[in-house]
């Protein structure tokens, strides 16, 4: 065998990001104050994102990858927003 | 058969870009290193992920060149706003050498007297009434230091 199928691969891949989510998720649960929760956020979703490209490669539907462009814009708007929040909050770790 | 070879390459290295970079937000000492980490590696690893996938020609190719092209945009700006939010709310930063760079251009929450002064989310209403034109006149005057004011 030459080549890996990419339908086999996609699947691996999810399984090691797996592992990031798993890291990020317990950084947004432990770390100390909303503005590391924030940041968690923004990293989950770069993580997410990918999730459903592959997921589009996995499945070969191609209207995953439409759920990550969604993700990506509901990701600005909330970051926006939470920053304001944490601006305007004074005294979050 | 070439187009899957770089497929695989782009998917395997934006995903060891996202392990690396969910590792640092995991394993860094404060919030902005912890941004530092999320934002540029974060955002490289699903671009070429994204990018990967549109190589196999799986989907149609302007969802995914949208999808690069406001994570490229965005993730810069968003983060570059919640470090300078973090940063006024006071996140404690670790390893300065020389001091505060940014230490009379924004103005910043002492985090200590915040707790001494009691979290103004617990103690309810004496504490939020009394803050709410404080806040306001607090808006409005990091509202002013945005602007060209020098």
């Amino acid at each position: 065998m030459t080549m890996l199928a990419l339908p086999v691969v996609a699947p691996v891949l999810i399984a090691v990001l797996a592992l990031s989510l798993a890291l990020t998720a317990w950084r947004m649960l432990r770390g100390p104050g909303y503005a590391n929760r924030f940041v968690a956020l923004d990293m989950l979703t770069a993580v997410v994102v990918s999730i459903a490209a592959l997921t589009a490669l996995a499945t070969g539907r191609g209207a995953f990858l439409d759920v990550g462009l969604g993700v990506a814009l509901i990701n600005f708007a909330s970051t926006c927003a939470f920053a304001a929040f944490l601006e305007r909050r004074r005294g979050g770790r | 058969m070439i187009r899957a070879a770089v497929a695989t390459v782009l998917l395997a290295g934006g995903t060891a870009f996202i392990v690396i970079a969910s590792i640092g937000v995991a394993r860094m000492p404060d919030v902005f290193q912890r941004m530092h980490a999320a934002t540029k590696a974060g955002g490289i690893g699903s671009s070429l992920v994204v990018l990967g996938v549109l190589v196999t020609g799986v989907a149609r190719p302007m969802t995914g060149v949208l999808t690069i092209l406001f994570m490229l945009l965005s993730l810069s700006v968003a983060s570059q706003l919640l470090a300078r939010a973090a940063y006024i709310s006071g996140a404690p930063i670790e390893g300065l050498e020389r001091g505060d760079p940014l230490a009379g251009v924004l103005d910043r929450t002492d985090i200590q007297a915040a707790e001494r002064d009691g979290a103004p989310e617990e103690s309810g209403v004496p504490a939020a009434a009394p803050a709410a034109p404080d806040r306001a006149s607090d808006l409005v005057s990091s509202m002013r230091r945005i602007g060209p004011s020098e």
